[in-house]
């Protein structure tokens, strides 16, 4: 196949080194939106009304945001009347702990560092996945299946997709865990060796949202298995994958406590 | 209630397979089957096409629950029928094939959660097999496959009786993702259900808000403003470079051409990243808005963004139609017959790969593809080579597209003033997707959703794809089902 050879070694190199140095690929791409206290109007509930998973509730008449429902519509930002709704390039938001996700001015939360299992020093610079969609629309495969094209090229972090759970040392799940993806799942989980862990890929299988209610609703992981690493985003961009995965892996810091990025 | 692009005809369930025959044999072709509950009464819509006539054709059974089954003389109803049996609660007599298909054996919803009453009742059950025809001999080994399988895909189960590498019988079993997406459109605000049409197939975000949004305008008899309807096509035709630069890289994966596929999922990157940084949004999501779109773009320059994207596509269309090992896989793999095409419901590529030439674009035009010109590829010989003929050629014409649509943009306003109707209204909407012809349907009470059927393209491939799977090897099963490039989540819903 001298045709391709060429052409492969002609082309070069074409992956980031993001996170050491480079692009992560997302200019441009929009996020979670930023909630500014500051400039909010108490009493106005116009962000909560035009969210359409409820992850804007009014609390003492301040918005309380739960970024785990988010699913990046920016309905709440063009409603609010103020401006205190605001778009962002916040998509890092992996978070080791799911209260992290809920906004909280007293950034109450407890050190990130101190959460969760430890991961031990041989796996950090080897992991194995086994992917379960469990339900998913089928983006966050999208994005996932992004990770081992040639530009995110994810096995030069030593990061690599397993066939077979025997061999998985991370289950990341897709979807809010339909009915009939329920047994299957936890089947996979149990086919895995232990030290195992579990990542809530997108926000459908961090909380269920937008996919909760309904005969054929299901509300996420959070009652099934324990995640030891939550990624809303709908879908998660293959930056904001990295970065979660380097999260566990204790390779990148967390950016998001109490809900507020830039805290953690 | 009126409908604008459809005609609307009324049946006595009686008469419904004399009226069915005399429409196949003035050479209308059924497209979908649904049901509704209108004031308590079920009514039974099917939807035909008639050739030049751009209107379609409503046939509507009103006050039965029970129907002839109209499987055996249009086979492509079948999956249709079945759905109605398992949602809505409906019969349908003398079904060739009369197992759950949504609702998979061991699990119930009770009731029928697009039945006649209101209910709150959850899908429930434990795994159970399917329902099979009985394949016995010597030799004959049966391989379940799924529902998790090797690699990141989407969830599926796979059933094969199989002898050494010959497939005797292959089963594909879905609905492992169903979400009941239709129920969830009901009784949310027609505006505001955008986000949902953008969440039931990720890959085809702008297809299914489009078409959503087309759905909701026709109701509401809604004019798009021009420059809206330009930038629909524009985001939409990204979406199929997208998807077809996917499907590319997986062909060739399944070929084991490991540069072949980097390539294409390179590209596929491309487009993506291009897609964040004119919109916001790698699935171009959180755009449409009924009326027209919720912002602007700024897409003027949209052509010279894309000039080296279309270079090294075209290269590497090319350089994949010289490779040889590559197209011995593609020819004759994964045979579909131009009868079975049209009988069984096939759309999009893999319909015009088996010599059907409809294309809803030039058909029955949307957004502003009336003004553009572009060509629909068709090829006769129905294999994975004229599958991916037909794709390679439908990726050029999308460049095509993307840069008349970009270099005819004037400014002016991209959503149109309205005021929503009380009453009840009826919609219909389309899009002809990367993977074939997308539609929904919605009833309006006084602004909000009371029905809404969504047709995807895969819900019709994938029960044609078997088709070409029974009698054929195992070697070729990975490629044969790359080459239809279908999805899950769109199929499930």
């Amino acid at each position: 196949m001298p045709l391709w050879t060429w052409t492969g070694l002609k082309a070069g190199k074409a992956a980031t080194r993001w996170p050491t140095r480079g692009v992560d690929g997302q200019q441009g791409v929009v996020g979670m939106p930023r909630l500014d206290l500051k400039v909010c109007r108490s009493g106005c509930d116009a962000c909560a009304n035009s969210c359409p998973t409820g992850a804007i509730q009014m609390r003492e008449r301040e918005p309380v945001i739960d970024y785990g429902r988010c699913i990046v519509c920016q309905s709440c930002v063009e409603e609010c009347p103020e401006g205190a709704m605001q778009s962002s390039y916040d998509w890092a938001f992996g978070v080791r702990s799911r209260t992290d996700l809920i906004w909280s001015t007293a950034l109450e939360s407890v050190d990130a560092k101190e959460l969760g299992r430890r991961v031990a020093r041989s796996q950090r610079r080897s992991l194995h996945i086994r992917h379960v969609d469990a339900g998913s629309c089928n983006a966050c495969e999208s994005e996932i299946s992004a990770l081992d094209n040639p530009f995110y090229n994810l096995h030069r972090l030593g990061i690599f997709f397993t066939p077979s759970p025997r061999f998985a040392d991370l289950l990341m799940v897709t979807g809010p865990v339909t009915a009939t993806m329920h047994a299957p799942l936890l089947a996979t989980w149990e086919a895995m060796p232990e030290p195992r862990m579990v990542m809530a890929s997108g926000t459908c299988a961090v909380s269920g949202a937008p996919m909760d209610a309904g005969y054929a609703g299901a509300s996420g992981l959070e009652s099934i298995l324990p995640v030891d690493v939550w990624l809303p985003g709908c879908p998660p961009n293959p930056a904001a994958l990295i970065h979660a995965l380097l999260l566990l892996l204790e390779r990148m810091p967390q950016y998001v406590a109490g809900g507020q990025y830039g805290a953690g | 209630m009126t409908i604008h692009p459809a005609e609307r005809r009324s049946v006595n369930a009686t008469e419904l397979l004399a009226v069915a025959q005399d429409c196949l044999n003035s050479q209308m072709r059924f497209l979908m089957a649904w049901h509704d509950w209108e004031e308590g009464v079920c009514v039974v819509r099917y939807m035909l096409s008639r050739g030049q006539n751009p209107l379609f054709l409503w046939l509507e059974v009103r006050g039965s629950t029970t129907l002839p089954s109209l499987t055996a003389l249009v086979p492509l109803l079948g999956w249709y029928e079945r759905e109605m049996q398992d949602l809505g609660g409906l019969t349908f007599t003398g079904h060739p094939e009369p197992y759950p298909l949504v609702i998979h054996e061991g699990f119930s919803v009770s009731p029928p959660p697009l039945g006649a009453m209101v209910g709150h009742g959850q899908l429930r059950g434990a795994y159970s097999a399917p329902t099979m025809p009985e394949v016995q001999g010597d030799q004959v080994q049966d391989l379940y496959w799924g529902p998790v399988r090797a690699d990141v895909v989407e969830t599926g189960e796979f059933h094969f009786s199989y002898i050494g590498e010959a497939i005797l019988h292959y089963h594909p079993r879905l609905f492992f993702k169903h979400r009941g997406m239709e129920a969830r459109f009901a009784g949310q605000s027609a505006e505001r259900a955008v986000y949902l049409a953008e969440r039931v197939s990720g890959v085809g975000s702008v297809c299914h808000a489009l078409a959503y949004c087309q759905a909701v305008e026709s109701a509401w008899g809604i004019e798009v403003p021009i420059r809206a309807q330009l930038l629909r096509v524009i985001i939409a035709e990204l979406e199929r470079l997208y998807n077809h630069f996917h499907y590319f890289g997986l062909l060739a994966k399944t070929t084991t051409l490991k540069v072949g596929a980097a390539n294409g999922f390179l590209l596929e990157e491309r487009v993506k990243q291009l897609a964040g940084q004119l919109t916001g949004s790698r699935f171009l999501r959180s755009l449409l808005a009924v009326g027209g779109l919720r912002r602007d773009l700024a897409a003027e320059h949209l052509a010279s963004t894309l000039e080296p994207i279309i270079d090294e596509g075209e290269a590497y269309l090319n350089r994949l139609q010289e490779t040889a090992t590559h197209l011995d896989r593609l020819m004759g793999t994964g045979i579909l017959t131009k009868t079975a095409a049209l009988d069984e419901g096939a759309t999009g590529p893999v319909a015009r790969a088996s010599g059907l030439d409809r294309d809803l674009r030039r058909d029955h035009p949307y957004a502003a593809y009336a003004k553009l010109r572009f060509n629909v590829p068709v090829r006769e010989k129905g294999d994975a080579m004229a599958r991916s003929e037909v794709r390679a050629e439908s990726l050029r014409e999308a460049i095509a597209l993307l840069v008349q649509a970009s270099g005819r943009l004037k400014a002016g306003p991209v959503r149109a003033d309205y005021r929503i109707p009380s009453g009840q209204q009826l919609g219909l909407g389309w899009a002809e997707t990367p993977r074939g012809a997308l539609m929904y349907v919605v009833r309006i009470r006084d602004g909000q959703l009371a029905r809404v059927k969504i047709k995807s393209p895969s819900f019709s491939n994938w029960r044609v794809f078997p088709l070409t799977v029974h009698g054929t090897n195992m070697m070729d099963y990975a490629i044969n089902e790359a080459s239809f490039g279908l999805t899950i989540a769109g199929c499930d819903r």
